[in-house]
């Protein structure tokens, strides 16, 4: 059963082989055995949870279900939703029960699908391995000595240790892909505005965007379809006619032109990252796809500019956890001063600390123009960069992660090192492109475990569908995403 | 440029958020290898470029001028912080926010 797909269960759940309840407790219970080891949720609310589950099985014996229709989906904890803790993996919000429900969570309630709980995540979303979460660090599925990923690294492991059906996730700089990538899952980051950021805990405002947490490429469309579409309520929401994301799965790649960017197979990539990457692309072209050797120069200098961009916009987006109305406020304080500083102080953890004040340098005063306003003129060049590309290719193919998995611990105390596990994935987001990882092979690292290798493909702005149906096809050749980890084997399950 | 701790303790305070020495100390080291890292940019001959803000070159979109929420005072002051020094009731008294005392 939790291996299923979301089509297999929604066939399932209509023809009424199980109920909603039944799927709900199966994971439920699911969660009750490994969550406490693996921490991939950090709030459950099972009553809530069940009384959705009835409320879809009603809706389904009515006879007017949706696809998700009493699907369970674990929501990433920086989605607010109504009376369900919503901590952002922050000390800060430790407390705060949302008063209001994030669009994404609004979309899915619509369809009738069940909020299984709220997932695990750095904190703020800044971190790639869930290390900076107040709630503790995640367990990779694949090894438990290892990251899952991050920023949701909660959603990854759930997706990956089949906690629930699917989940969702946002990548700011990487966070669906590269967790993906390190999970053996598959995930996509939409096309900037794709999908309505309202009630999503904001981190990097042109950057933040939310995205499906699957175990194939047609689950990710169906997600696609409950979460995308025009939202007034977030101003940078695009009003573009409504999709179906899955329309285009079936179509044939013959002709399709791959483009390979020579700077995504240049030096730090891991030898067995690169063999996998290699392999997946071999198979593109059994398939008849066309390879193109393409660059773009401006790769490198995308983690410079981002580590502008995004701490700067954090310093502002988070000025607003003051104490005053909502979160963390210090116990003892004397003035008004005191009690901003010392909250923030006790409120925040280390990564977020570090990313607020690297924005606040970068916006001061005599720094405004060194930093931010080159930071912003680079990343015009770095989008240049793919206009160009997508003149000569209809995707773009690389690794979605430098390597696989790495131990936890490993880079904690080397914030430059864990900046490097984005290397491929932020240029897109500063572009505002779509990029996906999709599971392509396993790499077996030195002490001989085999850990998941993703792929990432890149579509030009609003190509969802057609890069989705590029990862279905490799999917219906592959059976890299129908592996899961083996938890007897880690004594669980 | 170089930064110093006493650099950390500005622009801490210009975030609002309060430093031990010893807290300054390692910032100071971690953000100097950030600011290595971001200080890759300064090759780069970016004259004549026009700085961008989004990835789309999107207008800001008007609404109409209309009332579209309602008050919802007392629903969102059930999750407003502790008081604290001493308190445990919220920091909230006939709707307003409670703080200190700002003017003398």
């Amino acid at each position: 059963m939790i291996n299923r797909s979301l089509k297999t269960l929604s066939q399932m759940l209509a023809e009424k082989q199980i109920s909603s309840v039944e799927l709900t407790q199966t994971f439920l219970n699911r969660i009750d055995a490994l969550n406490p080891i693996i921490n991939a949720y950090i709030a459950l609310d099972k009553e809530k949870t069940l009384a959705q589950a009835k409320a879809a099985d009603a809706r389904i014996a009515a006879g007017n279900a949706e696809p998700l229709t009493g699907i369970p989906i674990a929501q990433k904890d920086i989605f607010c939703a109504k009376g369900w803790q919503t901590t952002c993996g922050s000390k800060m919000l430790a407390n705060f029960i949302a008063p209001y429900d994030a669009h994404v969570i609004t979309q899915f309630d619509a369809v009738g699908a069940v909020n299984l709980g709220k997932t695990n995540m750095d904190e703020f979303a800044m971190g790639s391995s869930n290390e900076t979460s107040y709630f503790g660090g995640v367990k990779n599925p694949w090894d438990f000595t290892r990251v899952p990923g991050g920023s949701s690294g909660g959603s990854a492991a759930a997706v990956a240790a089949r906690l629930c059906a699917a989940a969702t996730g946002t990548d700011t700089g990487g966070s669906i892909r590269q967790p993906a990538s390190l999970c053996g899952f598959t995930g996509l980051k939409p096309t900037y505005g794709v999908v309505s950021r309202y009630g999503m805990i904001a981190f990097a405002s042109s950057l933040d965007q939310a995205g499906p947490m699957a175990k194939s490429a047609e689950d990710c469309a169906l997600m696609m379809n409950v979460m995308a579409g025009f939202d007034a309520r977030d101003s940078t929401s695009l009003n573009r006619e409504k999709e179906d994301y899955a329309r285009n799965l079936n179509k044939p790649l013959q002709g399709l032109k791959i483009g390979l960017p020579k700077e995504f197979f240049a030096e730090g990539l891991d030898a067995g990252v690169a063999a996998v990457i290699e392999t997946a692309i071999a198979e593109y072209k059994k398939l008849g796809a066309e390879i193109v050797e393409i660059s773009l120069p401006n790769t490198g200098l995308s983690i410079p500019v981002y580590y502008v961009l995004a701490p700067a916009e954090a310093s502002s987006n988070l000025s607003r956890y003051d104490g005053v109305r909502y979160g963390h406020r210090a116990e003892q304080y004397t003035d008004l001063m005191d009690m901003y500083c010392k909250s923030r102080a006790e409120g925040f953890g280390a990564e977020v600390k570090r990313r607020i004040l690297i924005g606040t340098y970068v916006l001061s005063a005599g720094y405004y123009d060194a930093y931010y306003l080159k930071a912003q003129q680079i990343r015009r060049l770095i989008v240049q960069d793919f206009v160009e590309a997508f003149k000569q290719c209809d995707v773009i193919m690389g690794p979605a992660a430098p390597s696989t998995a790495f131990k936890a611990g490993e880079k904690v105390d080397d914030p430059v090192a864990m900046y490097l596990q984005d290397i491929y994935t932020i240029s897109t987001n500063l572009a505002g492109l779509p990029g996906m990882s999709v599971p392509a092979g396993f790499s077996t690292g030195g002490d001989g475990k085999a850990l998941p290798v993703g792929l990432q493909i890149i579509g030009n702005y609003f190509d969802e569908a057609r890069m989705l149906n590029v990862a279905h096809q490799y999917q219906q050749v592959t059976d890299w995403h129908t592996r899961m980890p083996d938890l007897a084997a880690e004594g669980l399950a | 440029m170089a930064l110093s701790t006493e650099d950390i303790k500005k622009i801490a305070h210009l975030a609002r958020i309060e430093v031990s020495d010893s807290d300054a100390a390692s910032t100071l080291t971690k953000l100097t290898g950030i600011l290595g890292l971001i200080e890759q940019m300064q090759a780069v001959d970016t004259a004549g470029i026009v700085p961008m803000s989004h990835s789309q070159d999107v207008v800001q979109r008007l609404r109409d001028d209309v009332v579209t929420k309602t008050n919802q005072r007392e629903e969102f002051q059930k999750i407003a912080p502790v008081l604290g020094n001493g308190s445990t009731e919220l920091a909230v008294d006939h709707g307003l926010y409670l703080v200190p005392k700002v003017i003398e």
